[in-house]
Protein backbone atom coordinates (compact mmCIF):
# COMPACT_ATOMS: atom_id res chain seq x y z
CA UNK A 1 0.00 0.00 0.00
CA UNK A 2 1.53 3.47 -0.95
CA UNK A 3 0.83 6.86 0.28
CA UNK A 4 -2.67 7.70 -1.21
CA UNK A 5 -3.51 11.21 -1.56
CA UNK A 6 -6.51 12.30 0.49
CA UNK A 7 -7.37 15.31 -1.40
CA UNK A 8 -9.86 16.11 -4.53
CA UNK A 9 -12.95 14.12 -5.20
CA UNK A 10 -14.14 11.13 -7.07
CA UNK A 11 -17.24 10.18 -7.92
CA UNK A 12 -18.39 6.76 -8.83
CA UNK A 13 -19.40 5.90 -12.54
CA UNK A 14 -21.34 3.36 -14.38
CA UNK A 15 -21.51 2.56 -17.96
CA UNK A 16 -25.42 1.61 -18.59
CA UNK A 17 -24.37 -0.52 -21.41
CA UNK A 18 -22.43 -3.00 -19.92
CA UNK A 19 -24.27 -3.02 -16.60
CA UNK A 20 -26.78 -6.01 -16.42
CA UNK A 21 -28.18 -5.52 -13.05
CA UNK A 22 -25.80 -8.01 -10.65
CA UNK A 23 -26.29 -5.63 -7.89
CA UNK A 24 -22.99 -6.47 -6.20
CA UNK A 25 -22.30 -2.79 -6.02
CA UNK A 26 -24.91 -1.78 -3.85
CA UNK A 27 -23.54 -4.97 -1.63
CA UNK A 28 -20.01 -3.56 -1.71
CA UNK A 29 -20.58 0.25 -1.56
CA UNK A 30 -23.99 0.78 0.30
CA UNK A 31 -23.37 4.74 0.69
CA UNK A 32 -22.48 4.78 -2.88
CA UNK A 33 -25.08 2.68 -4.38
CA UNK A 34 -29.19 1.97 -4.19
CA UNK A 35 -30.83 -0.36 -6.95
CA UNK A 36 -33.81 0.54 -8.55
CA UNK A 37 -37.13 -1.96 -9.11
CA UNK A 38 -35.38 -3.57 -11.90
CA UNK A 39 -32.29 -4.12 -9.72
CA UNK A 40 -30.26 -1.34 -11.95
CA UNK A 41 -27.30 0.64 -9.99
CA UNK A 42 -28.18 4.32 -8.99
CA UNK A 43 -25.29 6.05 -8.04
CA UNK A 44 -24.99 8.96 -6.31
CA UNK A 45 -23.63 11.36 -8.52
CA UNK A 46 -22.50 14.21 -5.77
CA UNK A 47 -18.92 14.24 -5.84
CA UNK A 48 -17.19 12.48 -2.54
CA UNK A 49 -14.26 13.65 -1.30
CA UNK A 50 -11.42 11.76 -0.73
CA UNK A 51 -10.64 12.03 2.56
CA UNK A 52 -14.37 9.98 3.29
CA UNK A 53 -11.98 7.12 3.20
CA UNK A 54 -14.58 4.66 3.87
CA UNK A 55 -16.94 6.11 1.23
CA UNK A 56 -13.66 5.53 -0.95
CA UNK A 57 -12.95 1.80 0.05
CA UNK A 58 -16.43 0.78 -1.08
CA UNK A 59 -16.04 2.53 -4.26
CA UNK A 60 -13.06 0.93 -4.62
CA UNK A 61 -14.70 -2.80 -3.52
CA UNK A 62 -17.57 -2.23 -5.77
CA UNK A 63 -15.20 -1.72 -8.47
CA UNK A 64 -13.28 -4.54 -8.45
CA UNK A 65 -16.27 -6.64 -7.52
CA UNK A 66 -18.10 -5.81 -10.67
CA UNK A 67 -19.21 -9.13 -12.69
CA UNK A 68 -19.53 -7.34 -15.98
CA UNK A 69 -16.68 -4.84 -14.69
CA UNK A 70 -18.96 -1.97 -16.03
CA UNK A 71 -18.09 0.79 -12.89
CA UNK A 72 -15.12 3.24 -12.61
CA UNK A 73 -13.77 5.57 -10.22
CA UNK A 74 -13.29 8.93 -11.54
CA UNK A 75 -10.74 10.97 -9.52
CA UNK A 76 -10.68 15.12 -9.54
CA UNK A 77 -9.17 17.92 -8.29
CA UNK A 78 -11.55 20.79 -5.94
CA UNK A 79 -11.78 23.52 -8.84
CA UNK B 1 -29.18 36.84 -54.47
CA UNK B 2 -32.25 36.08 -52.23
CA UNK B 3 -33.27 38.98 -50.37
CA UNK B 4 -31.74 39.30 -46.18
CA UNK B 5 -35.25 39.44 -45.33
CA UNK B 6 -37.56 37.59 -47.59
CA UNK B 7 -38.40 34.16 -46.08
CA UNK B 8 -38.26 31.28 -48.83
CA UNK B 9 -34.50 30.48 -47.77
CA UNK B 10 -34.28 27.06 -47.64
CA UNK B 11 -37.46 26.67 -49.59
CA UNK B 12 -36.43 29.43 -52.61
CA UNK B 13 -37.76 27.86 -55.54
CA UNK B 14 -38.49 24.78 -54.23
CA UNK B 15 -40.32 22.28 -57.39
CA UNK B 16 -41.86 18.76 -56.49
CA UNK B 17 -38.23 17.64 -57.90
CA UNK B 18 -35.11 17.96 -56.62
CA UNK B 19 -32.69 21.28 -58.31
CA UNK B 20 -29.88 19.76 -60.66
CA UNK B 21 -26.17 21.06 -59.75
CA UNK B 22 -26.49 23.69 -62.37
CA UNK B 23 -30.23 24.92 -61.30
CA UNK B 24 -28.83 24.87 -57.62
CA UNK B 25 -25.46 26.93 -58.64
CA UNK B 26 -27.91 29.11 -60.59
CA UNK B 27 -30.66 29.70 -57.75
CA UNK B 28 -27.82 30.08 -55.10
CA UNK B 29 -25.51 32.41 -56.80
CA UNK B 30 -22.60 33.58 -53.83
CA UNK B 31 -22.49 36.80 -53.96
CA UNK B 32 -19.32 37.92 -52.51
CA UNK B 33 -16.85 35.40 -51.41
CA UNK B 34 -16.29 35.48 -47.35
CA UNK B 35 -13.19 35.60 -45.48
CA UNK B 36 -13.85 32.86 -42.67
CA UNK B 37 -16.20 30.50 -42.91
CA UNK B 38 -15.36 30.05 -39.01
CA UNK B 39 -15.48 33.04 -37.92
CA UNK B 40 -18.66 33.74 -40.02
CA UNK B 41 -20.29 30.58 -38.40
CA UNK B 42 -19.45 31.98 -34.89
CA UNK B 43 -21.09 35.80 -35.77
CA UNK B 44 -24.14 34.04 -37.34
CA UNK B 45 -25.34 32.22 -34.10
CA UNK B 46 -26.31 29.14 -35.71
CA UNK B 47 -28.08 26.26 -33.78
CA UNK B 48 -27.83 22.93 -34.64
CA UNK B 49 -31.24 22.03 -36.11
CA UNK B 50 -31.10 18.26 -34.87
CA UNK B 51 -33.19 18.76 -31.35
CA UNK B 52 -30.61 19.56 -29.22
CA UNK B 53 -29.84 23.04 -30.34
CA UNK B 54 -26.34 23.34 -29.70
CA UNK B 55 -24.34 26.10 -31.05
CA UNK B 56 -22.64 24.76 -34.62
CA UNK B 57 -19.68 26.90 -34.83
CA UNK B 58 -18.61 25.56 -31.36
CA UNK B 59 -19.05 21.73 -32.34
CA UNK B 60 -17.18 22.80 -35.58
CA UNK B 61 -14.00 24.01 -33.78
CA UNK B 62 -13.61 21.15 -32.13
CA UNK B 63 -13.27 18.78 -34.43
CA UNK B 64 -11.07 21.73 -36.44
CA UNK B 65 -8.76 21.85 -33.12
CA UNK B 66 -8.62 18.07 -33.06
CA UNK B 67 -5.18 16.74 -34.53
CA UNK B 68 -5.77 13.82 -37.39
CA UNK B 69 -4.77 12.71 -40.49
CA UNK B 70 -8.60 11.39 -40.92
CA UNK B 71 -11.74 13.39 -40.97
CA UNK B 72 -15.13 12.21 -41.16
CA UNK B 73 -17.99 14.96 -41.69
CA UNK B 74 -21.25 13.32 -41.16
CA UNK B 75 -25.01 14.53 -42.70
CA UNK B 76 -27.46 13.09 -40.37
CA UNK B 77 -30.72 13.11 -42.68
CA UNK B 78 -32.28 9.67 -40.45
CA UNK B 79 -35.28 11.98 -38.98
CA UNK B 80 -36.59 9.17 -36.67
CA UNK B 81 -39.13 11.43 -35.64
CA UNK B 82 -42.58 10.25 -37.48
CA UNK B 83 -43.73 13.23 -36.92
CA UNK B 84 -41.03 15.46 -38.52
CA UNK B 85 -40.13 15.49 -42.35
CA UNK B 86 -37.95 18.52 -42.55
CA UNK B 87 -34.74 16.39 -43.42
CA UNK B 88 -36.88 14.45 -46.33
CA UNK B 89 -38.72 17.81 -47.80
CA UNK B 90 -34.96 19.01 -47.75
CA UNK B 91 -33.80 16.18 -49.92
CA UNK B 92 -36.28 16.60 -52.38
CA UNK B 93 -35.92 19.88 -53.04
CA UNK B 94 -32.46 20.91 -52.46
CA UNK B 95 -30.16 17.93 -51.88
CA UNK B 96 -27.24 20.05 -53.27
CA UNK B 97 -27.66 22.97 -50.61
CA UNK B 98 -26.89 20.03 -47.74
CA UNK B 99 -24.00 19.04 -49.69
CA UNK B 100 -22.81 22.19 -49.83
CA UNK B 101 -22.62 23.00 -46.52
CA UNK B 102 -21.41 19.19 -45.78
CA UNK B 103 -18.27 20.41 -48.33
CA UNK B 104 -17.71 23.62 -46.79
CA UNK B 105 -17.42 22.43 -43.42
CA UNK B 106 -15.24 19.13 -44.65
CA UNK B 107 -12.95 21.74 -46.21
CA UNK B 108 -12.81 24.10 -42.97
CA UNK B 109 -12.22 21.12 -40.58
CA UNK B 110 -9.62 19.09 -43.45
CA UNK B 111 -12.22 16.29 -43.73
CA UNK B 112 -11.53 13.81 -46.83
CA UNK B 113 -15.09 12.04 -46.09
CA UNK B 114 -18.56 12.99 -46.31
CA UNK B 115 -20.81 10.29 -45.38
CA UNK B 116 -24.82 11.06 -45.94
CA UNK B 117 -27.07 9.31 -44.01
CA UNK B 118 -30.61 8.47 -45.38
CA UNK B 119 -32.79 6.29 -43.09
CA UNK B 120 -33.18 2.73 -45.62
CA UNK B 121 -36.96 3.35 -45.86
CA UNK B 122 -36.69 6.61 -46.88
CA UNK B 123 -36.68 5.98 -50.81
CA UNK B 124 -37.48 9.29 -52.35
CA UNK B 125 -34.35 10.30 -50.14
CA UNK B 126 -32.38 8.24 -51.02
CA UNK B 127 -32.86 8.78 -54.74
CA UNK B 128 -32.47 12.46 -54.82
CA UNK B 129 -29.30 11.61 -52.60
CA UNK B 130 -27.34 9.39 -55.09
CA UNK B 131 -28.27 12.14 -58.29
CA UNK B 132 -27.03 14.52 -56.50
CA UNK B 133 -23.54 13.14 -55.10
CA UNK B 134 -23.60 10.96 -59.26
CA UNK B 135 -23.70 14.85 -60.61
CA UNK B 136 -20.70 16.01 -58.05
CA UNK B 137 -18.42 13.25 -58.68
CA UNK B 138 -19.12 14.03 -62.33
CA UNK B 139 -18.02 17.67 -61.89
CA UNK B 140 -14.73 17.35 -59.52
CA UNK B 141 -12.61 14.69 -58.23
CA UNK B 142 -10.59 17.07 -56.31
CA UNK B 143 -13.26 17.84 -53.19
CA UNK B 144 -13.87 15.21 -50.19
CA UNK B 145 -15.40 12.06 -51.42
CA UNK B 146 -19.04 11.59 -50.82
CA UNK B 147 -20.40 8.11 -49.92
CA UNK B 148 -24.52 7.39 -49.36
CA UNK B 149 -25.05 5.00 -46.55
CA UNK B 150 -28.31 3.63 -45.00
CA UNK B 151 -28.70 2.56 -41.46
CA UNK B 152 -32.06 1.24 -40.45
CA UNK B 153 -34.99 3.48 -39.80
CA UNK B 154 -35.41 3.40 -36.04
CA UNK B 155 -35.61 6.19 -33.90
CA UNK B 156 -31.98 5.96 -32.26
CA UNK B 157 -30.32 5.21 -35.14
CA UNK B 158 -30.10 9.03 -35.83
CA UNK B 159 -28.73 9.60 -32.52
CA UNK B 160 -24.95 10.76 -33.14
CA UNK B 161 -22.93 8.14 -31.18
CA UNK B 162 -25.56 5.40 -32.82
CA UNK B 163 -25.04 7.03 -36.37
CA UNK B 164 -20.98 7.29 -36.14
CA UNK B 165 -21.23 3.57 -34.81
CA UNK B 166 -23.25 2.08 -37.44
CA UNK B 167 -20.92 3.77 -39.90
CA UNK B 168 -17.91 2.54 -38.01
CA UNK B 169 -19.13 -0.59 -37.35
CA UNK B 170 -22.46 -1.78 -38.77
CA UNK B 171 -24.37 -1.86 -35.45
CA UNK B 172 -26.64 1.15 -34.91
CA UNK B 173 -26.70 1.23 -30.98
CA UNK B 174 -25.91 4.58 -29.25
CA UNK B 175 -22.84 4.19 -27.32
CA UNK B 176 -21.24 5.29 -23.63
CA UNK B 177 -19.39 8.47 -23.22
CA UNK B 178 -17.78 8.60 -20.04
CA UNK B 179 -16.96 12.30 -20.39
CA UNK B 180 -18.16 15.18 -22.32
CA UNK B 181 -17.13 16.89 -25.35
CA UNK B 182 -16.86 13.46 -26.74
CA UNK B 183 -14.89 12.89 -29.96
CA UNK B 184 -16.73 10.68 -31.91
CA UNK B 185 -14.39 8.30 -33.98
CA UNK B 186 -14.86 6.03 -36.96
CA UNK B 187 -11.28 4.43 -36.86
CA UNK B 188 -9.34 6.52 -35.55
CA UNK B 189 -10.77 9.57 -37.81
CA UNK B 190 -12.68 12.50 -35.44
CA UNK B 191 -16.58 12.34 -36.64
CA UNK B 192 -18.25 16.10 -37.33
CA UNK B 193 -22.03 14.91 -37.36
CA UNK B 194 -24.32 17.51 -38.67
CA UNK B 195 -27.97 17.51 -39.33
CA UNK B 196 -29.14 18.51 -42.67
CA UNK B 197 -31.05 21.41 -42.04
CA UNK B 198 -27.75 23.01 -40.20
CA UNK B 199 -25.63 21.54 -43.24
CA UNK B 200 -27.96 23.72 -45.77
CA UNK B 201 -28.11 26.99 -43.31
CA UNK B 202 -24.27 26.38 -43.51
CA UNK B 203 -24.14 26.50 -47.12
CA UNK B 204 -26.19 29.54 -46.91
CA UNK B 205 -23.86 31.44 -44.30
CA UNK B 206 -20.95 30.13 -46.46
CA UNK B 207 -22.39 32.12 -49.48
CA UNK B 208 -23.45 35.24 -47.99
CA UNK B 209 -22.56 35.47 -44.71
CA UNK B 210 -23.12 36.05 -41.58
CA UNK B 211 -24.72 39.03 -41.50
CA UNK B 212 -27.07 38.40 -43.89
CA UNK B 213 -28.07 35.31 -42.09
CA UNK B 214 -29.05 37.44 -39.12
CA UNK B 215 -31.51 39.29 -41.35
CA UNK B 216 -34.28 37.21 -40.05
CA UNK B 217 -35.08 35.73 -36.70
CA UNK B 218 -33.98 36.87 -32.98
CA UNK B 219 -30.84 38.21 -31.85
CA UNK B 220 -30.35 34.90 -29.69
CA UNK B 221 -32.05 32.49 -32.66
CA UNK B 222 -31.12 34.17 -35.37
CA UNK B 223 -32.72 32.67 -39.07
CA UNK B 224 -35.12 30.51 -40.45
CA UNK B 225 -36.34 27.28 -39.51
CA UNK B 226 -38.26 24.09 -41.09
CA UNK B 227 -41.04 23.12 -39.12
CA UNK B 228 -43.48 20.03 -39.62
CA UNK B 229 -46.83 20.90 -38.18
CA UNK B 230 -49.14 17.44 -38.09
CA UNK B 231 -52.34 16.63 -36.18
CA UNK B 232 -55.36 18.64 -36.51
CA UNK B 233 -54.21 20.16 -39.63
CA UNK B 234 -55.58 20.28 -42.66
CA UNK B 235 -52.87 18.55 -43.99
CA UNK B 236 -49.58 17.59 -42.81
CA UNK B 237 -47.35 20.59 -44.09
CA UNK B 238 -43.58 21.40 -43.69
CA UNK B 239 -43.00 25.08 -43.67
CA UNK B 240 -39.92 27.06 -43.21
CA UNK B 241 -40.86 30.33 -40.70
CA UNK B 242 -38.85 32.82 -39.53
CA UNK B 243 -37.92 31.88 -35.75
CA UNK B 244 -39.58 34.24 -33.09
CA UNK B 245 -42.77 34.14 -35.19
CA UNK B 246 -45.64 33.82 -32.60
CA UNK B 247 -46.88 30.02 -32.60
CA UNK B 248 -50.13 31.43 -33.66
CA UNK B 249 -48.78 32.33 -37.20
CA UNK B 250 -47.65 29.54 -37.95
CA UNK B 251 -50.84 27.29 -37.34
CA UNK B 252 -52.65 30.11 -39.28
CA UNK B 253 -50.76 29.75 -41.82
CA UNK B 254 -50.80 25.69 -41.39
CA UNK B 255 -54.39 25.46 -41.59
CA UNK B 256 -54.55 24.00 -38.64
CA UNK B 257 -57.02 24.31 -35.31
CA UNK B 258 -56.95 27.55 -34.33
CA UNK B 259 -57.86 27.09 -30.61
CA UNK B 260 -56.10 23.53 -30.05
CA UNK B 261 -55.95 22.16 -26.51
CA UNK B 262 -51.88 21.30 -26.07
CA UNK B 263 -49.18 21.51 -28.98
CA UNK B 264 -46.33 18.96 -29.16
CA UNK B 265 -43.11 20.96 -29.67
CA UNK B 266 -39.65 19.40 -30.56
CA UNK B 267 -40.69 16.13 -31.12
CA UNK B 268 -42.14 12.53 -29.10
CA UNK B 269 -38.87 13.17 -27.14
CA UNK B 270 -40.14 16.61 -26.14
CA UNK B 271 -42.42 18.05 -24.20
CA UNK B 272 -46.40 19.44 -24.66
CA UNK B 273 -47.23 23.18 -24.57
CA UNK B 274 -50.67 24.44 -23.29
CA UNK B 275 -53.01 25.90 -25.76
CA UNK B 276 -53.10 29.11 -23.68
CA UNK B 277 -49.57 30.03 -24.67
CA UNK B 278 -50.46 30.40 -28.42
CA UNK B 279 -48.65 33.94 -28.42
CA UNK B 280 -45.27 32.63 -27.75
CA UNK B 281 -42.60 33.72 -30.21
CA UNK B 282 -41.10 30.28 -31.61
CA UNK B 283 -37.62 30.34 -30.58
CA UNK B 284 -36.00 28.53 -27.94
CA UNK B 285 -35.34 31.72 -25.46
CA UNK B 286 -39.07 32.42 -25.00
CA UNK B 287 -40.29 28.80 -25.18
CA UNK B 288 -37.40 28.19 -22.44
CA UNK B 289 -39.38 29.67 -19.55
CA UNK B 290 -42.24 27.01 -20.24
CA UNK B 291 -40.04 23.75 -20.43
CA UNK B 292 -40.34 23.62 -24.15
CA UNK B 293 -37.91 23.61 -26.53
CA UNK B 294 -38.49 24.13 -30.62
CA UNK B 295 -36.07 20.73 -30.56
CA UNK B 296 -36.20 19.07 -34.35
CA UNK B 297 -39.02 21.40 -34.99
CA UNK B 298 -41.97 19.02 -34.95
CA UNK B 299 -45.61 20.68 -34.11
CA UNK B 300 -48.25 18.16 -33.17
CA UNK B 301 -51.57 20.18 -32.85
CA UNK B 302 -53.88 18.23 -30.61
CA UNK B 303 -57.79 19.55 -30.67
CA UNK B 304 -59.70 19.95 -27.45
CA UNK B 305 -62.31 16.60 -28.38
CA UNK B 306 -58.93 14.46 -28.20
CA UNK B 307 -57.67 13.00 -25.19
CA UNK B 308 -53.52 14.21 -24.31
CA UNK B 309 -53.09 11.50 -21.83
CA UNK B 310 -54.06 8.63 -24.26
CA UNK B 311 -51.99 10.74 -27.13
CA UNK B 312 -49.46 10.22 -24.70
CA UNK B 313 -49.37 6.97 -24.30
CA UNK B 314 -49.70 5.68 -27.53
CA UNK B 315 -45.99 7.97 -28.20
CA UNK B 316 -44.65 6.53 -25.21
CA UNK B 317 -45.41 2.59 -25.94
CA UNK B 318 -44.14 3.18 -29.37
CA UNK B 319 -40.39 5.39 -27.61
CA UNK B 320 -40.33 2.43 -25.37
CA UNK B 321 -40.64 -0.28 -28.58
CA UNK B 322 -37.60 1.95 -30.29
CA UNK B 323 -35.09 1.81 -27.06
CA UNK B 324 -32.26 -0.28 -28.47
CA UNK B 325 -32.64 -2.24 -25.02
CA UNK B 326 -28.94 -1.53 -23.89
CA UNK B 327 -29.42 0.49 -21.01
CA UNK B 328 -31.71 -1.22 -18.15
CA UNK B 329 -33.41 1.77 -17.06
CA UNK B 330 -34.21 2.69 -20.75
CA UNK B 331 -35.20 -1.23 -21.57
CA UNK B 332 -37.25 -1.68 -18.49
CA UNK B 333 -38.23 1.54 -17.70
CA UNK B 334 -39.71 2.79 -20.63
CA UNK B 335 -41.85 -0.18 -21.22
CA UNK B 336 -43.21 0.52 -17.14
CA UNK B 337 -44.37 4.03 -17.98
CA UNK B 338 -46.13 3.52 -21.12
CA UNK B 339 -47.84 1.02 -18.83
CA UNK B 340 -48.26 2.93 -16.02
CA UNK B 341 -49.85 5.80 -18.56
CA UNK B 342 -52.38 2.94 -19.63
CA UNK B 343 -53.35 2.59 -16.23
CA UNK B 344 -53.88 6.41 -15.47
CA UNK B 345 -56.04 6.65 -18.95
CA UNK B 346 -58.04 3.54 -18.52
CA UNK B 347 -58.02 2.56 -14.78
CA UNK B 348 -58.39 -0.86 -13.93
CA UNK B 349 -57.16 -1.03 -10.03
CA UNK B 350 -55.40 1.73 -7.93
CA UNK B 351 -55.22 4.47 -10.36
CA UNK B 352 -53.96 7.25 -7.89
CA UNK B 353 -51.17 4.25 -7.23
CA UNK B 354 -50.25 4.06 -10.54
CA UNK B 355 -49.97 8.03 -10.90
CA UNK B 356 -47.64 8.14 -8.16
CA UNK B 357 -45.45 5.13 -9.35
CA UNK B 358 -45.35 6.86 -12.90
CA UNK B 359 -44.03 10.45 -11.37
CA UNK B 360 -41.39 7.81 -8.94
CA UNK B 361 -40.14 6.59 -12.24
CA UNK B 362 -39.88 9.47 -14.10
CA UNK B 363 -37.68 11.01 -11.31
CA UNK B 364 -35.61 7.25 -11.27
CA UNK B 365 -34.85 6.57 -15.03
CA UNK B 366 -33.94 10.66 -15.67
CA UNK B 367 -30.50 10.73 -16.75
CA UNK B 368 -29.21 6.77 -16.38
CA UNK B 369 -29.02 5.98 -19.72
CA UNK B 370 -26.14 5.81 -22.49
CA UNK B 371 -27.86 8.45 -24.54
CA UNK B 372 -30.55 10.40 -23.94
CA UNK B 373 -33.66 8.52 -25.22
CA UNK B 374 -34.65 7.94 -21.78
CA UNK B 375 -34.22 11.61 -20.70
CA UNK B 376 -36.78 12.59 -24.14
CA UNK B 377 -39.83 9.97 -22.93
CA UNK B 378 -39.15 11.20 -19.18
CA UNK B 379 -39.37 14.61 -20.42
CA UNK B 380 -42.56 14.46 -22.69
CA UNK B 381 -44.17 12.01 -19.63
CA UNK B 382 -43.75 14.70 -17.00
CA UNK B 383 -44.96 17.73 -19.46
CA UNK B 384 -48.26 15.76 -20.15
CA UNK B 385 -48.87 15.24 -16.38
CA UNK B 386 -48.23 18.61 -15.97
CA UNK B 387 -50.99 20.13 -19.00
CA UNK B 388 -53.14 17.63 -18.92
CA UNK B 389 -53.64 17.93 -15.01
CA UNK B 390 -57.15 18.39 -15.15
CA UNK B 391 -57.64 15.58 -17.43
CA UNK B 392 -55.19 13.36 -15.14
CA UNK B 393 -57.34 13.89 -12.19
CA UNK B 394 -60.68 12.89 -13.99
CA UNK B 395 -59.19 10.09 -15.33
CA UNK B 396 -57.89 8.42 -11.98
CA UNK B 397 -61.28 9.44 -10.50
CA UNK B 398 -62.42 6.68 -12.96
CA UNK B 399 -64.43 9.52 -14.64
CA UNK B 400 -62.76 9.06 -17.92
CA UNK B 401 -63.13 11.65 -20.68
CA UNK B 402 -64.68 11.31 -24.34
CA UNK B 403 -61.36 11.28 -26.26
CA UNK B 404 -59.64 8.69 -24.62
CA UNK B 405 -62.78 6.31 -25.86
CA UNK B 406 -62.06 7.98 -29.59
CA UNK B 407 -60.75 5.29 -32.16
CA UNK B 408 -59.07 8.70 -33.86
CA UNK B 409 -55.19 10.00 -33.09
CA UNK B 410 -53.29 12.68 -33.80
CA UNK B 411 -49.87 11.97 -33.03
CA UNK B 412 -48.83 9.81 -36.43
CA UNK B 413 -47.31 6.66 -35.28
CA UNK B 414 -45.26 3.85 -37.37
CA UNK B 415 -47.09 0.90 -37.36
CA UNK B 416 -45.54 -2.10 -35.60
CA UNK B 417 -45.52 -4.27 -38.07
CA UNK B 418 -42.90 -6.57 -36.27
CA UNK B 419 -42.28 -5.45 -32.80
CA UNK B 420 -40.14 -7.82 -31.71
CA UNK B 421 -38.41 -8.40 -34.82
CA UNK B 422 -35.70 -5.15 -34.15
CA UNK B 423 -33.35 -4.22 -36.69
CA UNK B 424 -29.97 -3.02 -35.96
CA UNK B 425 -27.94 -3.68 -38.69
Amino acid sequence: MGVRRRTGLFVLQVNPILCDGFGHCAELAPELVTIDEWGYPIIRTAPVSLSDTGAYQSARYAERGCPRQALRIQRFNEK
Amino acid sequence: MIESSTLPRLMHEASSRPLSLAQHEQTFAAATPIGSLLEELEASGLAGRGGAGFPTSVKVRFIHDQRSLHKYVVVNAMEGEPASHKDQSLLNTHPHLVLDGAEYLAGLVGAKNIAVCVARDNRSGINAMERAIHERARRSLRGPKLDLHTPPQRYVAGEESALTHWLDDNESLPQFRRTRPHVLRIGHAPVLVQNAETLANVALIGRFGASWYRGLGTSNSPGSTLVSVSGAVAHPIVMETELGTPLRTILNYADADSDPQALLLGGYGGSWLSGEHLDTPYCNEELAPLGVSVGAGVLVVLPRKACGIVETQRVVQWMANESARQCGPCAFGLPALADGLRHVARPTGDATLALQRLEERCDVIKGRGACHHPDGVVRLVRSALQVFEKDVARHVQGDACKGSLDSRHYAAIPQLERAEELVWE
